[in-house]
């Protein structure tokens, strides 16, 4: 199939649908109004169900009783609108109900504004809603994967019965790149233990009620096996020239694409700076990260925010090497000669020495 | 009485004359230890209300197809109770929830079964749209006008007076608001097919409750949409009234202050013996192998044009006012890279959706994979307005080309050494064309004509992607053949100057 030239926010409903999805419930929302625009013009063709919801609040809860029902069910919205999901996403949660949520980050806090920021990594990545539990998180950095992370957000979804999230930034959801989608689409049956309205799942309950001390901690416990599982299992990440690298930036969504664009530069300069761009947030790339302590000096995490992932790669690295942090918010995104200077000083300050010698002087190259 | 629970009693020549309907569990086996009774007090409305909901369930042999949304609050464990599909809701979500099971299955029977807190309190926007989208669900309110679960709170049907835990002198409507009438308030509403408040005050009150659960179940299997029956119920033991007299209660205090009645009954509007126009089923889904079609993603790839650059770099900012097509021509170049087999991002600084504000994209075209799609220094500006102009320049490349989308530049604006800069009122020829608002394609002509690293055929391919309507199709190949002309005069005449200038 050809690839198509498609806003990435379009495309997480393309590749929903072809994974199964068949209800959207949302609330219209900048930078993520055309996922849920996307969803009124395609779900209803597709056999699936496309409601406006009253608020946030009412579309999660209609979420919550599609997935319950069997179907695949996926939302989307931005930091104010996830804010107000996160009540529903705690019962999905606890119910141990799949479904999708989509999260474009903006600017906070409060109403703050509509560009780009990713200052809602701790209320989606550690859990913005009530009790022990985790969202599975995925975070795409360009419209292919999108498509790609959105797809393996239902599987994800369906194997381990949790809510997972996919956090792309405002610029993400905007942009628009040629995209493959999947040639074939698929429709699973609905779980054995979904409530359908039949004799065989009458005795079916959704419910994340669970009243007994003992009941309730046995069904905590149960959960957190989950998320081990999935730490285990479903680490996903990036390496780019980490090999060989004094000094790994880490970032994620379009910070990571301005990262790549500094590790070209920074090579050139003859400076062995490597990426690591975590896909998923939730379970974190702690080992990949671990492995890289062992040659690399210091690590850089680059982030649309005061500093939020940056305790991930620290809880990583448990100190082993020294983790710095440089983050632009308001919608501002870290320039690439903006992170190119941190990373001339941060070389100078480790003694860190270039790959090449006949290197001409940074003023030369970059005066 | 142990003699009388037969295994057999027909058997045994009795008569069945009143027996526990089938939708009620005969133990509540998800109870815990006590399976033999409910949870509810001594007297409670929820006994009553459970057993009449079982009872029409039974009779319009509903149990199989029916799935309760329990909500939050005194009846929250209903699942204990109903031998039907269960769900458990969130505080006041209830409606929502049913919304996304009802969808999801129309030919099952969805009750959500709330209290006055859950419904109209916490839940008030869920239940007014729900009932506003005429979901085709059965609603079960009990108003006992009082929190129970929570130890005796006001609700928001507590009576103007009514001393509660937080109206400790009493419901004071200054502080606290009216008492809330939901049927009343539903009623405004165009969608509902079927409102009717009852109460369990007496046997009396209760056969004609029994009569409205049976009538708001039978529309919503005949699909005629939104039925909400209000249940004004006694609750004892935060009322601190022994049964009868909570009972009477309920007789003599809650029912002057919500009367009952009929408020809505859209079936009692149309002749006897015909039902009401169902809502409509959603159309049967199309086989799986006709859904890439529908999501239009599967055209064949087309061969590139022979054309094709063997390198290209270009990183380009388009800039001016909304309105003047900035997006759509950057979309135009991002189509036409692509066209040519090359990686390509657009990627808009998105604002607030309105016109008359400054509007610009940042575009890339590469051989290569693209890193940043942010275009901070571009070898290409097209500038539509002269503010995009004066915030651009300063940082287009060396080497660079800038279009300017007027015949010279202003005064005060040097052109930086090394850049190529071309001035040609776009918008001016657009207007010749008849439509100032293909400026931004006669630019793309102009670019072009000024550089050579897109083939025309590419763009036109884009542009017929691009632009949906014929009109306006045919207005843009005019506009860049236009486009095209004129670059290539102005750029011609520019040499024969500086060749004069030589000579």
């Amino acid at each position: 199939m050809a690839k198509q030239l498609i806003k990435g926010n379009e495309a997480i409903v393309k590749s929903a649908i072809l994974a199964g999805c068949r209800a959207f419930y949302g609330y219209p929302i900048t930078p993520a109004s055309e996922i849920a625009e996307a969803a009124a013009r395609y779900f209803p063709s597709a056999g699936g169900t496309f409601v406006q919801a009253e608020s946030e609040v009412a579309a999660i809860n209609m979420v919550y009783g599609a997935s319950a029902a069997g179907v695949r069910a996926m939302t989307a919205s931005s930091g104010p609108g996830i804010s107000l999901m996160q009540e529903g996403i705690s019962y999905l949660a606890g119910a141990e109900l799949p479904c999708v949520i989509a999260d474009i980050t903006r600017g906070g806090p409060g109403l703050g504004n509509i560009f780009p920021e990713q200052s809602d990594y701790f209320q989606v990545v550690k859990n913005g809603g009530h009790g022990c539990y985790r969202t599975l998180v995925l975070a795409p950095h360009s419209c292919q994967e999108m498509a790609g992370l959105t797809a393996l957000a239902f599987e994800l979804a369906h194997r381990y019965r949790t809510p997972v999230m996919v956090m792309a930034d405002g610029f993400i959801g905007q942009m628009m790149e040629p995209v493959e989608f999947a040639s074939t689409a698929k429709l699973p049956a609905p779980p054995e233990w979904a409530v359908t309205g039949t004799a065989e799942t009458r005795r079916n309950l959704a419910s994340s009620i669970q009243l007994e001390a003992d009941q309730m901690e046995a069904h905590v416990r149960k959960l957190e096996r989950k998320y081990r599982l999935a730490a285990e299992e479903e680490v996903r990440c990036e390496h780019v020239e980490t090999n060989d690298a004094d000094l790994v930036l880490v970032g994620y969504g379009v910070v990571a694409r301005v990262l790549k664009a500094v590790v070209r530069e920074a090579r050139a300069e003859g400076l062995r700076v490597g990426l690591l761009r975590p896909i998923t947030l939730f379970p974190f790339p702690v080992l990949p990260l671990r492995s890289l302590a062992h040659r690399a000096r210091i690590f850089l995490s680059v982030e649309m925010s005061t500093g939020m992932m940056v305790e991930d790669v620290r809880l990583a690295l448990n100190g082993a090497r020294p983790v710095e942090f440089f983050g632009r918010c308001g919608g501002n995104v870290p320039a690439t000669d903006e992170v190119l200077r941190v990373v001339r000083e941060l070389a100078i300050r480790e003694g860190l020495r270039p790959l090449l010698t006949d290197v001409p002087s940074l003023e030369v190259c970059h005066g | 009485m142990a003699e009388l629970l037969l295994d057999d009693p027909v058997a045994a020549g009795f008569e069945i004359v009143h027996e526990r309907p089938h939708s009620f569990y005969p133990e509540f086996f998800r109870k815990g230890d006590l399976k033999d009774q409910t949870h509810y007090c001594p007297g409670c409305g929820h006994g009553i209300a459970h057993k009449l909901v079982a009872e029409a369930i039974d009779e319009l042999g509903l149990q199989d197809r029916t799935i309760l949304i329990s909500p939050v609050g005194c009846s929250v464990f209903a699942y204990y109770y109903l031998d039907t599909g269960n769900v458990q809701a969130a505080h006041g979500r209830a409606p929502a929830v049913a919304t996304g099971v009802k969808r999801a299955h129309p030919e099952s029977i969805v009750v959500s079964y709330q209290g006055d807190g859950d419904l109209a309190a916490i839940g008030m926007a869920e239940i007014l749209h729900a009932a506003n989208r005429g979901e085709n669900i059965t609603v079960f309110f009990i108003n006992n006008a009082i929190y129970g679960m929570t130890g005796g709170q006001m609700a928001p049907t507590t009576l103007l007076g009514q001393k509660s835990t937080t109206t400790p002198y009493g419901r004071d409507h200054y502080n606290d608001g009216y008492p809330v009438k939901v049927c009343e308030l539903l009623a405004t509403l165009e969608a509902p097919v079927y409102l009717e408040r009852v109460a369990l005050g007496n046997a009396k009150q209760i056969n004609a409750a029994l009569r409205a659960i049976r009538k708001a179940l039978r529309y919503q299997t005949e699909r005629a949409g939104f039925s909400l029956v209000e249940i004004l119920s006694p609750c004892p033991t935060i009322w601190k009234l022994d049964p009868v007299a909570a009972q009477k209660r309920v007789r003599e205090v809650l029912v002057p202050a919500f009367p009952l009645g009929v408020y809505r009954d859209r079936g009692a509007e149309i002749p006897k013996g015909e039902t009401l126009p169902p809502r409509p089923l959603p159309a049967p889904p199309p086989p799986l192998d006709a859904i890439p079609g529908l999501l239009d993603i599967d055209e064949q790839t087309p061969d590139p044009p022979a054309a094709r650059p063997a390198q290209a770099d270009l990183r380009i900012r388009v800039a001016g006012f909304g309105g003047q097509g900035v997006l759509m021509l950057g979309e135009v170049l991002a189509e036409a890279g692509l066209q040519l087999g090359l990686e390509v991002s657009w990627l808009p600084s998105y604002g607030p959706e309105m016109r008359s504000g400054t509007s610009n994209c940042h575009v890339r075209i590469s051989s290569q994979e693209v890193d940043s799609p942010l275009v901070a220094r571009p070898n290409v500006l097209l500038a539509l307005n002269e503010p995009s102009l004066r915030k651009f320049l300063p940082t287009v490349e060396v080497g660079g080309w800038v279009l300017y989308n007027h015949h010279q530049l202003p005064a005060d604006i040097a052109v930086p050494e090394g850049i190529h800069l071309l001035p040609l009122a776009c918008s001016e020829l657009a207007d010749s064309l008849g439509e100032t608002r293909a400026g931004n394609i006669v630019m793309l002509g102009a670019l072009l004509a000024a550089t050579d690293g897109l083939p025309i055929e590419a763009i036109h391919r884009a542009l017929a992607l691009c632009v949906k309507s014929a009109r306006w199709l045919e207005i843009d190949r005019r506009a860049l053949a236009t486009g095209q002309q004129a670059a290539r005069e102005a750029l011609s005449n520019r040499s024969q100057e500086v060749r004069r200038e030589i000579q």
